[in-house]
Parts: structure tokens; C-alpha cells; sequence
């Protein structure tokens, strides 16, 4: 067995044993994307002398017998928009292409002070918008299952370099459903925790109301692993909870007593996959084989989730990235050329006696910050602060921001009334298994509806994980989506680890994929 | 509402983007679709319902006030497209 194949926690006892060491495990992950990135395309940045050098400390200290961090010496990749002072920082943008963060995010110092090996940054949608990441403005990362399909996004790399073995534990960000429906599309393990869980503090914001980062993993116990490592209070962050964080890992062996489970209606209406239908009523059964209530829930305001979010979080993000101005770090306009294209339109004005429209004229800052700005994003980003920036402006802000925020409260609501009567809501995370690069490039409103059944837990602020509970005739995979009440991450884990270790979907081992036509990585893996 | 040409070219100010005449094109078009769909919102009964404007909500959170170190100017300084040794440098804000 090559040591790509082992998760996480074996690799960890085989550290301690002494059976392998970080350089080992390092390099053969290093191969792995060396012989297999090239098609998947899930790395922006792998600096290998730098993994490997950082893999040699490791071992050197534990052969010197000194205390070593929680996740010392494995290979973790991170999004490309968690700030890491050693890494380029691009958020997949021409904005940030030459960015160099001059500090760390909480998340990668917590990474570091692990002792983990930081082994790449990964692609996502520019600014974390998107569900494809073909808005990544550098490359497009294919689904490891079938290269001509998206790996879902915005952590689209995040999700592939762990169902390609390219990584054994990766972090992510969610603000729509950003790591689980990545994570149900490429057949992993993806967790959203609680609003305030994990420190946003270096995570280049996109909906800071929304934004959480959270672990990507082959299973659910490598997932409550790392995301002990990522959680916990930061003064840093004012909105971090001061809530003392449970030993996931260790507790996600204990299967829950009494499950009551939830299974909301508004989930299996019209647009619902058949296939996914099947492969969700499916993993309900088998909860019920394994003792738990079904109990069927309502979450009446469900309906307006898509709309709710996509008023709050573009409002957000063109709040948050008015920072990018050209001036104090991003992209800049060419000076000479600004000045000489007003120059000329200022010509042209005068000549035809247009004092209005002189009048009316940009000065040089503000073209300065319109062409910069204009050069730096893509059209996702432009669309997203259009929108925003639209619902926000005079006249709109009561009829859509802060009617979106009453609703926001409702569907909350509709949550904390659910959450009295089940422990855990299970459903489908997408409503279709992963789909063709390109097919929805030039419908953005389909795009956004895509989120349907991942917005709810970012407005509620609730945890709520993917985990693979099928695959589809076409050979891709399906994701169960299971929520929990606010910081009950403890109860999510143990809750999917149950339905985990009774199915065979999440260790990749199902019979049909034999049949499939899978890249050679996948092939190798199931041997 | 429908969304016309002269309202994107309005935001597109606000929002400090300069857009081409396609790009102003196709956003009152797709704006106008997305808004389109979100004003179901107003269908929603709201009466008396607080807006909630984050999913947790943590009140007071104060710092220590003392006096910390800061980013040092130099590392401030050095993503910036174009700077001298103290500060930021951008085009003529007057006259320009």
C-alpha cells in the first residue's frame, strides 16, 4: 500500500512508530501531484524544496525527542485565501496576483504551530465566488471522477487534491456551501462549522457574516482531526465564540444514542435528481437500521434562502472588497495610460461643448480605481459588487438588504423550532451530481441556484457537513448533507462517522466504480 | 424593478468599476434577471421581525486597551504598486 492511500490518522501512527517518516510521506504526496496535477489542476503553488524542508524539521525534532504538534509532519494544502506570510496569496485573482501577505491567518499559524507540512495552496472561484471554480482567473481544476466535469467550488482544489490523494487533509472556505457541495461533487468529506467556530482572522473576506473555514478529508474522523486543530477562540477575530472546543477525534468512535433525525419536505421537491433522491432516502434508511427516529421537518422559509443570500452576501462582498483600490497592495492601472485616456475624453468633450459631461469627468484617482479595478477582476466579482453595491445603493437598502437580514431571522428561526424536536437534519447537499466545465457558464442565476440546499446553514450560521453516500449511474459521486444546531460539531461528526463506518462510500471501495471510466489515480487507488 | 442602463452606469460608479459598453449590456440584462428573482423577498410577511445581521450573535466584545506593536511600515508598504519611503503614491486627486 502506498502511503497516499493511508488516511490521516494512520499516518500519524505511523509517524509516532517510527514506521515512516515526514520526508517519505511528503514526497510521496509531492510525486503524486508531480505525475497528476497536470490534468487536475487543483494547485495554484506547490513549493516542494520548502514541504520537504519543512518535513525534515519535523523529523529531525521528533528523532531528537522533542513535543511535537498535533499534526506533525502530515501534508496539508490550503485554500489560496488564507493569509500565510511564506505563500503567494492570490484568492485565484489578477488582483492579488503579486500578493505576498505579511502576516499569517490564525488558521495557517494554527496549521504551523501543529507542525504540519504546508504542502500547496489550492484553486478556488476568484474571491470565493463561485461553485465551479472555472471563476478561478489562472486555471480550471477538473473533477477527479470525470475530467470533463467541475469539481464544484468555491474550494474546488480543496476538494480535488484530496479525492485525487494529492493531499490527506485540506482546509477550506464555505460562505455558500463553498466546502460541502466541493466536497459532495468530488466524493470527500467537507465541513462547514459553526459561524464563529474557526478564527476568519488573514481569510480574505468575501461575507464576513458568512465566511467559515473548515477541513476537507477523506473521512470524518481525518476531518474532526483537523478541524480540532483549526478551531477555537481568537482574540483576533471579534466574532470568534469563546466556547472551548471538544476533542472531535477522539469522540467520533462513540455512535449516538436515541438519533432523532430530521428530513425536511421542501427538500425533495421538483428539481431533485432521482438518482440523489434515491441515494438520500437511502442513507436515511440506514440510520434507521441503526436505531434512529426518522421524523419528518419543515423549514418553511427554506424556499427563500437563494434569494435571501444572494442580497446579503454580494452586499457584503462589495462592501469588503472596496479595499481593493490599486493603492496600498492588488493590481494597478498603467499610470501614462490613464492619464492619456482622459486626457483624450476630456479633448473630445470640450470640443463638442459637453460641460456637463466635463463636469461629470472622473479625476485621475477615481479612473485610477475604476480601470485598476476594472483590470484586476473577473466578471463573476464585477457582478457580484454590481449587485451589491445595487442593493445597498439609496432607495433599495430597506427592500433588499434589510428585508433580506428580517428573512435571514426567519429562516433561522424555522431552524431553532426543527433543531426542538431532531438532533440532525440530513438531505441532499446538490441537487445534481457534479456537472460539465462550461455547461452553466453563461447562466449565472442557474448557477446561484445551484446553492439551494447549502445557503441555509451560512445564514443560520449552523454546522454542517458532506459525506459520500453514493455514486450515480454515471459514476460520479452523491453527498448527504447533515446539520446540527450551532456548535454541536461534536454531535455532526459523530452523527456522519455512524453512517460512515455502516456503508462502504466514504472509503472509496464501492463495487460499481470498478466499472468506471476513472483517471488512472482513482484506478490505482482501489487495488 | 427593472434594472436599466443608467442605473448600472450609476452603481458602476459607486462601486468604483469602470465597465465596457458590452459589459454595461450584459449586467443591466443579467442584474435584471437576479433581481427579478430575489424580489420574491417582498412577498415574505416581516412585520415585527428584527433583521439579523450575523448568525451568532456576540455582543460587547472589548479589547485589552494597551499598546501593541503594528505591521512595521516597511512591510505596510511593500505590496504597494507604487510607494516612496513613507507612504502610499497615487495619481493628482486635485486638478487632475
Amino acid at each position: 500500500m502506498s502511503l497516499v492511500e493511508h488516511s490521516a490518522c494512520e499516518l500519524l501512527e505511523l509517524l509516532a512508530k517510527g514506521d515512516a517518516t515526514s520526508v517519505e510521506i511528503t514526497r510521496a504526496y509531492l510525486d503524486r501531484i508531480e505525475a497528476h496535477d497536470k490534468q487536475i489542476g487543483a494547485f495554484l503553488h506547490v513549493d516542494a524544496d520548502a514541504a520537504l524542508k519543512q518535513a525534515a524539521e519535523v523529523d529531525r525534532r521528533r528523532q531528537a525527542g522533542e513535543a511535537l504538534g498535533k499534526l506533525a509532519g502530515m501534508p496539508v494544502a490550503v485554500k489560496d485565501l488564507l493569509c500565510d506570510r511564506d505563500a503567494p496569496t492570490t484568492c485565484a485573482s489578477q488582483m492579488l496576483k503579486a500578493f505576498r501577505p505579511p502576516y499569517d491567518s490564525t488558521v495557517v499559524a494554527k496549521l504551523k504551530a501543529a507542525d504540519a507540512v504546508l504542502i500547496g495552496r489550492t484553486n478556488m472561484d476568484e474571491f470565493a465566488m463561485g461553485g465551479s471554480t472555472e471563476n478561478s482567473s489562472f486555471q480550471l481544476t477538473r473533477n477527479p471522477w470525470d475530467h470533463d466535469r467541475v469539481p464544484g467550488g468555491s474550494s474546488g482544489g480543496a476538494a480535488a487534491c484530496v479525492a485525487a490523494d494529492m493531499a490527506p487533509l485540506s482546509v477550506g472556505t464555505d460562505t455558500g456551501g463553498s466546502i460541502r457541495q466541493p466536497a459532495g461533487l468530488c466524493g470527500v468529506v467537507g465541513l462547514k462549522p459553526t459561524y464563529g467556530r474557526v478564527s476568519r482572522f488573514g481569510l480574505v473576506a468575501f461575507a464576513s457574516s458568512l465566511d467559515q473555514v473548515g477541513p476537507l478529508a477523506r473521512s470524518t474522523k481525518d476531518a474532526a482531526l483537523l478541524l480540532e486543530v483549526l478551531a477555537g477562540h481568537d482574540p483576533q477575530d471579534a466574532t470568534s465564540l469563546d466556547t472551548e472546543v471538544p476533542q472531535y477525534s477522539t469522540s467520533i468512535d462513540r455512535p449516538l444514542e436515541g438519533l432523532r433525525l430530521g428530513v425536511v419536505r421542501e427538500h425533495f421537491a421538483e428539481g431533485l435528481d432521482g438518482e440523489v433522491e434515491t441515494a438520500v432516502r437511502d442513507a436515511i434508511g440506514v440510520y434507521q437500521s441503526l436505531g434512529a427516529t426518522v421524523k419528518e421537518i419543515s423549514l418553511p422559509h427554506s424556499k427563500y434562502a437563494v434569494a435571501t443570500y444572494y442580497v446579503i452576501a454580494p452586499s457584503e462582498a462589495s462592501s469588503n472588497l472596496a479595499r481593493f483600490d490599486g493603492v496600498h497592495y492588488g493590481h494597478r492601472t498603467d499610470r501614462a495610460a490613464l492619464l492619456e485616456e482622459l486626457a483624450a475624453e476630456r479633448k473630445q468633450l470640450e470640443a463638442a461643448g459637453d460641460q456637463a459631461a466635463i463636469d461629470a469627468l472622473d479625476s485621475s484617482l477615481v479612473r485610477m480605481y475604476r480601470k485598476s479595478r476594472a483590470e484586476g477582476f473577473g466578471s463573476e466579482v464585477k457582478r457580484r459588487i454590481m449587485l451589491g453595491a445595487y442593493a445597498l445603493s439609496a432607495g433599495y437598502y430597506d427592500a433588499y438588504y434589510l428585508k433580506a437580514l428580517k428573512v435571514r431571522r426567519l429562516i433561522r428561526q424555522d431552524f431553532d423550532a426543527a433543531f426542538e424536536e431532531v438532533d440532525l437534519i440530513a438531505g441532499p447537499v446538490t441537487a445534481q451530481p457534479a456537472f460539465k466545465i462550461g455547461e452553466m457558464a453563461d447562466d449565472p442565476l442557474a448557477m446561484y441556484l445551484v446553492d439551494l440546499y447549502t445557503v441555509s446553514a451560512n445564514l443560520a450560521g449552523l454546522p454542517g457537513i458532506s459525506v459520500p453516500c453514493g455514486i450515480s449511474s454515471t459514476g460520479l459521486p452523491i453527498g448527504l448533507q447533515l446539520q446540527a444546531r450551532p456548535l454541536a460539531e461534536e454531535t455532526l461528526l459523530r452523527g456522519a462517522h455512524m453512517f460512515e463506518q455502516a456503508t462502504d462510500w466514504s472509503n472509496g471501495r464501492p463495487p460499481a466504480q470498478k466499472k468506471l471510466r476513472l483517471p488512472a489515480n482513482h484506478a490505482n487507488k482501489r487495488e | 424593478m427593472a434594472i436599466t442602463r443608467a442605473d448600472i452606469e450609476k452603481v458602476s460608479l459607486l462601486a468604483r468599476l469602470q465597465l465596457t459598453d458590452a459589459e454595461v449590456e450584459t449586467l443591466t440584462s443579467e442584474l435584471g434577471q437576479i433581481v427579478a428573482y430575489v424580489d420574491q423577498l417582498s412577498e415574505v410577511d416581516t412585520e415585527g421581525v428584527a433583521p439579523m445581521a450575523h448568525a451568532v450573535e456576540v455582543n460587547n466584545v472589548f479589547a485589552s486597551d494597551e499598546v501593541k506593536a503594528s505591521l512595521p511600515r516597511e512591510q505596510a508598504l511593500a505590496n504597494a504598486p507604487s510607494h516612496n519611503e513613507r507612504g502610499y503614491l497615487v495619481p493628482p486627486v486635485l486638478g487632475g
